[in-house]
């Protein structure tokens, strides 16, 4: 034993003999000066982020442990963090209040008969929307914010690349103009115009064109009536998605495409080709916005979505959902009307909604992540 | 070629110029008449009622109203002191992140949960319950008297300078580290728009400067900052835009209250507008100014 713990000491003492040695053959104890000051960058480094990581996670890990405790813990002083009796119940509770998951048992059990009238020509073209709209119903707010937020965002995405390539790269008249309604778009804010926007929505009718041929369309509470938004890059904060992208590509290099043009590449396929590859970490970054902002979104939501059960829906009422689910169960149990749930209930069960309404966005930009921190490699071969 | 191009630009913001000819520009006129007009719900015509007065709803907001002006101006002076600290704070990060580093994936999770957290329907969530309400104003009169986390260095300092107060300067330094969690909040997608050009700039450039001898400090300064200013450009705007309209904002709730309880229409789109522009200029001072110092590779 100490044969080798003397060996080892000594091989020790040779290597920061070796070390002294080199740094001694530097000028003005440069190795030792820079490994010195590496070593106390990384530390404060390393302080600072965990210090800074603890300031944005501490609200969410009071959420959680609230959200894992019993009533009685939820009552109990003595209990800070970690419950005694920690229970799943509020979860249960919680997906149940929500309608969190698919439901495809009960669409099986009910024998799976979806309105579709194929009677006329119309109705055979719609039937594939019909049945996708019946097969919503039994998706759970889960399943349809996931495949609503993701369509709305891709189309965003799709229309703001193209709108800020524009801006970026060409000179056309009256291209100010644009640009300052860009900017008028994302500075007033959707509650401002929230009146004149739902009336104008709810008796579409584009320059009075549609009333000439029939009745102006009613665009609020249907998901077309938001697809039309995106793909015009109206959509939630679209005009800041524009804004980034702008810079962006302008920042890149002109000879790239100019020598694409001169090798007789289309104008569109130049963007597609050339300019698209490049911009991967910027799109993600502009996508999982559009994601996120889409997904606890309360102002278009409400005036389009809110018969789809989507998740901001879900979770902003999630409060009110609890405590009527309350005073019902107490009512049917001891026949007492009116008993409110404790506030401390409430907090726990908004704190699991919350909790369980966004465990799927942080998991989406997990993966999105590894897009942007990949695409590092190739942005670097062109400049 | 010059009318090609002009052509072909138009095709790019085509989807643009549509969308906000068919949703947005007539909202806009609307939402500008309204600021002009006295407006009430008519409910018997399932309509709104509209007349016409000009300026009155302007001049109220100046001379009647008397919250108006100092929530605006209050909002202003907490913009000009929050925006700077973000974009340092934000820049900072990013660099820092940028690095390679043990756990780094996680930590940028971390990072961009304030995105999350600081958005839509999850703003005040709790406090939005009926019933949370109540107890929660009287938690925040609670904690108005506790000091800050720079209370005892403040209380410090005053005792050895006798009195005599610390300086604006170390006043300011010390309200930025006491606002240390709201910057954090304000910060998740300036540190991602940061991330996201940082990436952008080849590595082949550092590596030339290291080969020359530059040091770390010298290419923050000489390569990173400049490659990095048209994004910085861009996080400026977005955080005069984010912290004025936010949905918590003073004048933005009284907006929103005048439309909402007491439905008045043309008064909440008043002060709004006259909001708005203000807004609408300092952003175009702001951007003037940066624009000059942005440095775009060309």
């Amino acid at each position: 034993m100490t044969n080798i713990g003397v060996a080892k000491r000594e091989k020790k003492q040779g290597r920061v003999a070796a070390y002294l040695e080199r740094n001694r053959a530097t000028d003005d104890n440069y190795l030792l000066k820079r490994d010195v000051s590496r070593i106390a960058v990384g530390i404060f480094t390393t302080v600072l982020l965990f210090g800074l990581c603890f300031l944005i996670v501490q609200p969410l890990l009071h959420q959680f442990s609230n959200s894992i405790m019993s009533r009685n813990d939820l009552l109990d002083p003595t209990v800070i963090a970690i419950p005694r009796e920690p229970t799943t119940d509020h979860y249960r509770l919680a997906a149940n209040l929500m309608n969190y998951w698919p439901n495809f048992g009960a669409m099986v059990d009910g024998g799976f008969t979806p309105d579709v009238d194929t009677s006329t020509f119309g109705g055979i073209l719609t039937a594939p929307f019909q049945l996708w709209e019946y097969m919503t119903g039994y998706f759970g707010s889960l399943l349809n914010t996931i495949w609503i937020t993701a369509l709305v965002s891709v189309l965003q995405i799709v229309a703001c690349t193209l709108v800020a390539y524009g801006f970026a790269r060409f000179d056309f008249p009256l291209k100010k103009f644009w640009f300052a309604c860009v900017i008028l778009t994302v500075l007033v804010p959707p509650q401002v115009i929230r009146v004149p926007m739902f009336l104008n929505f709810r008796f579409f009718d584009f320059f009075g064109l549609l009333s000439i041929f029939g009745e102006p369309l009613m665009l609020t509470g249907t998901l077309s009536g938001y697809l039309l938004l995106s793909v015009t890059a109206m959509g939630l904060r679209n005009g800041l998605y524009i804004f980034m992208l702008r810079q962006y590509f302008r920042n890149m290099p002109k000879e790239l495409e100019e020598s694409a043009w001169v090798d007789g590449c289309g104008k569109l396929k130049t963007f597609v080709k050339i300019m698209l590859p490049d911009a991967v970490p910027m799109l993600v970054s502009c996508f999982l916005f559009a994601f996120v902002w889409q997904w606890t979104d309360g102002f278009f939501t409400s005036m389009f979505l809110r018969g789809y059960g989507v998740m901001a829906v879900q979770m902003s009422a999630l409060g009110e959902t609890f405590a009527f689910h309350h005073i019902q169960q107490v009512a049917a149990a001891t026949g007492t009307h009116g008993l409110r749930p404790d506030l401390a209930l409430i907090e726990a069960m908004i704190s699991t909604g919350v909790l369980i309404g966004i465990v799927p966005i942080i998991l989406i930009y997990l993966v999105a992540q590894r897009f942007f921190v990949e695409s590092i490699g190739q942005s670097g071969i062109k400049m | 070629m010059a009318g090609k191009n002009a052509v072909s630009g138009y095709l790019f913001i085509s989807p643009f110029v549509l969308g906000f000819l068919a949703f947005m520009a007539y909202p806009l006129y609307q939402a500008v008449r309204m600021a002009f007009s006295d407006v009430w719900l008519d409910l018997p015509n399932n309509s709104f009622g509209w007349a016409w007065t000009g300026l009155a709803n302007i001049n109220r907001a100046f001379t009647i109203d008397a919250e108006f002006t100092r929530a605006m101006t209050e909002e202003i002076f907490a913009m000009v002191a929050l925006v700077p600290a973000v974009l340092v704070f934000s820049l900072f990060v990013a660099v820092l992140l940028n690095r390679k580093f043990f756990g780094r994936g996680a930590v940028r999770a971390i990072f961009f949960l304030p995105v999350i957290l600081a958005s839509g329907v999850l703003v005040g969530i709790e406090t939005n319950n009926s019933l949370l309400q109540a107890v929660s104003t009287q938690i925040q009169e609670q904690n108005a008297m506790r000091a800050g986390v720079t209370g005892v260095i403040e209380n410090m300092m005053e005792n050895f300078v006798g009195g005599a107060g610390i300086g604006d300067f170390f006043q300011y330094v010390l309200d930025i580290i006491n606002q240390i969690y709201a910057i954090a909040m304000a910060s998740g997608i300036q540190i991602l728009i940061f991330l996201a050009g940082l990436q952008t700039i080849s590595a082949s450039i550092y590596e030339a400067a290291s080969i020359e001898g530059a040091t770390a400090w010298e290419n923050f300064w000489k390569i990173t900052f400049p490659m990095i200013s048209p994004m910085i450009l861009v996080v400026v705007v977005y955080s005069i835009i984010d912290f004025m309209v936010r949905t918590d904002g003073e004048v933005m709730e009284m907006v929103y209250t005048q439309m909402t309880a007491f439905a008045r229409f043309g008064y909440g789109s008043a002060i709004a507008m006259i909001y708005f522009v203000v807004v609408a200029a300092i952003l175009g001072i702001v951007g003037f100014i940066i624009s000059r110092l942005v440095y775009y590779y060309d």
